[in-house]
């Protein structure tokens, strides 16, 4: 079992300009469960996600990863960036455009956070690398380009990159939404097989489905607002909520045929 | 009549002129890309000022002809009791000239880069000098290779106007073989082949550096 982080969002509240991204947001995320995210397009979920590794700066509210407050040391004080790095450390982070570096093979890609960050030696890196796009089934790709690989591969091997670095606390934003459906399982089976293993998961997701089974409490989000969050059957298949009820209307009409 | 034995002697002379020519391209693409490097980190540098004044080296280097730049630099050199060899000034003022050209290069390709490649590096905790050395630059690079090699060859072609400061580079010994000779349309022309021969020399290196990084 590996060390799991919790997060607690508390009155979270992002503004780009006048426009407010996020509104009064609470959320807690349990150590070793995983949370889905679902809503709308533009409803806030991405900036939500992204307030809690601090890529995006929330303007007032708490957001803390084991109890310990990111961003800010205090209300208006920012933290030095040392302090954000070391706690970046344990967070992994998946994109929907994977963002892996065509430069670098899968290989180096994995490791080089290891080297940079971790301070580990490049053979042990390697070493690690290996293991890691081992566990996500790339073994034998280790030596490619991101070019040369399909998105459901690239996103395994940005998946390997985050766990290589033995995050407490995994976010995942639209993992597969860039994939052609047939690369969707292949992903989401790496990330069950993850959350098998308790690790805390925050994933964005389209994906009800995932949702359904893998998630043990789902967040619907709405104009900024988390409007809900329970667990997958109440959200999912019992919502009381009208504007629940709306989106997954929505949802199925256009997965059906 | 064309003078097949005046063209081919010309070569002679023009070669040995061509060093100067490449000398002052190849020393100011490498002063270009030095103060290009450092006009661009400027201009993406979080402090207005500095900001202001890269923006302002930019367009000024941009909106004067270079041969206006060289006349003004050889002339003004003196004037502030800088007594600076002809080569000198020419290297330095292509050199400046150039760096306005590469600062904006640099800034296209790093422009070009998805907003997620440095995001991953931040995410996963990589200092910013990290991120830039790792991650932005060896990408930037690699996309402006081609605008590169396509500067340098835009300066092999305005070296020669650093004839003006009584450099004898191509064209300037092109024009002196034409008054010896009195065969001014064979001396030009083997002048154009040399010319031609180092761009094209240049255009084959630029293509072999983009196969060789492409990824
Ligand atoms: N950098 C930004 N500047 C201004 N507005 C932004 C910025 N980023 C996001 N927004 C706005 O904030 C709102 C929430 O965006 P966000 O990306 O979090 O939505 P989302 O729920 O992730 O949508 P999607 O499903 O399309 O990814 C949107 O209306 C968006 O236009
Ligand atoms: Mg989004």
């Amino acid at each position: 079992m590996l060390a799991a982080s919790s997060v607690e969002m508390r009155k979270v509240n992002k503004y780009y300009g006048k426009f407010q991204a996020l509104k009064d947001i609470e959320l807690s995320i349990p150590p070793g469960k995983v949370t889905c995210l679902i809503g709308p397009s533009g409803s806030g979920k991405s900036t939500l996600l992204r307030c809690i590794n601090f890529l995006e700066e929330y303007d007032s509210g708490e957001v803390r990863i084991d109890g310990q407050l990111i961003g800010y040391d205090a209300p208006n004080k920012k933290m030095s960036g040392r302090r954000l790095r070391e706690m970046r450390r344990s967070i992994g982070m998946v994109f929907q455009q994977f963002n892996l570096w065509p430069h670098m093979t899968a290989r180096e890609n994995v490791a080089e956070g290891l080297i940079r960050v971790r301070r580990i030696s490049k053979a042990d890196a390697d070493r690690r690398a290996s293991e890691a796009l081992a566990k996500v089934g790339l073994a034998d790709k280790s030596a490619s380009h991101p070019s040369r690989l399909s998105g459901g591969q690239q996103q395994r091997v940005a998946i390997a990159r985050a766990i290589a670095m033995e995050p407490k606390l995994m976010l995942f934003d639209e993992p597969t939404s860039a994939l052609d459906p047939e690369l969707v399982g292949e992903v989401l089976s790496v990330m069950r097989t993850l959350a098998g293993e308790g690790m805390t998961m925050v994933v964005v997701t389209h994906e009800m489905g995932f949702a359904a089974h893998v998630a043990d409490q789902v967040g619907f989000m709405e104009k900024g607002e988390l409007v809900s969050v329970d667990s997958p059957d109440r959200i999912l298949h019992r919502p009381e909520d009208a504007r629940i009820q709306s989106f997954l209307r929505t949802y199925h009409e256009r997965n059906s045929f | 009549m064309f003078s097949l034995a005046v063209f081919f002697q010309s070569f002679g002379p023009l070669f040995w002129a061509a060093r100067y020519t490449l000398l002052i391209s190849v020393l100011g693409i490498g002063l270009g890309v030095v103060i290009g490097t450092l006009i661009c980190a400027a201009r993406l540098s979080p402090y207005p000022p500095l900001r202001r004044f890269a923006a302002i080296w930019v367009s000024f280097l941009r909106g004067v002809p270079l041969l206006v730049q060289l006349l003004v630099f050889y002339y003004a050199l003196p004037v502030i009791g800088l007594d600076v060899p002809a080569m000198v000034a020419a290297v330095v003022t292509v050199g400046i000239c150039a760096s306005a050209y590469i600062s904006e290069i640099w800034r296209g390709a790093i422009a070009a880069l998805p907003k997620g490649q440095a995001e991953a590096a931040v995410a996963i905790g990589m200092t910013p000098v990290d991120v830039w050395t790792r991650v932005i630059l060896p990408q930037a690079v690699t996309l402006s290779l081609p605008a590169l090699i396509n500067e340098l060859i835009l300066l092999v072609k305005a070296s020669s106007l650093v004839s003006v400061v009584g450099i004898l580079e191509i064209t300037r010994a092109s024009q002196a073989q034409a008054a010896t000779t009195f065969r001014p349309l064979e001396v030009y022309i083997a002048a154009a082949c040399i010319y031609l021969l180092i761009n094209l020399c240049l255009a084959a290196l630029g293509r072999y550096l983009e196969h060789r990084t492409a990824v």
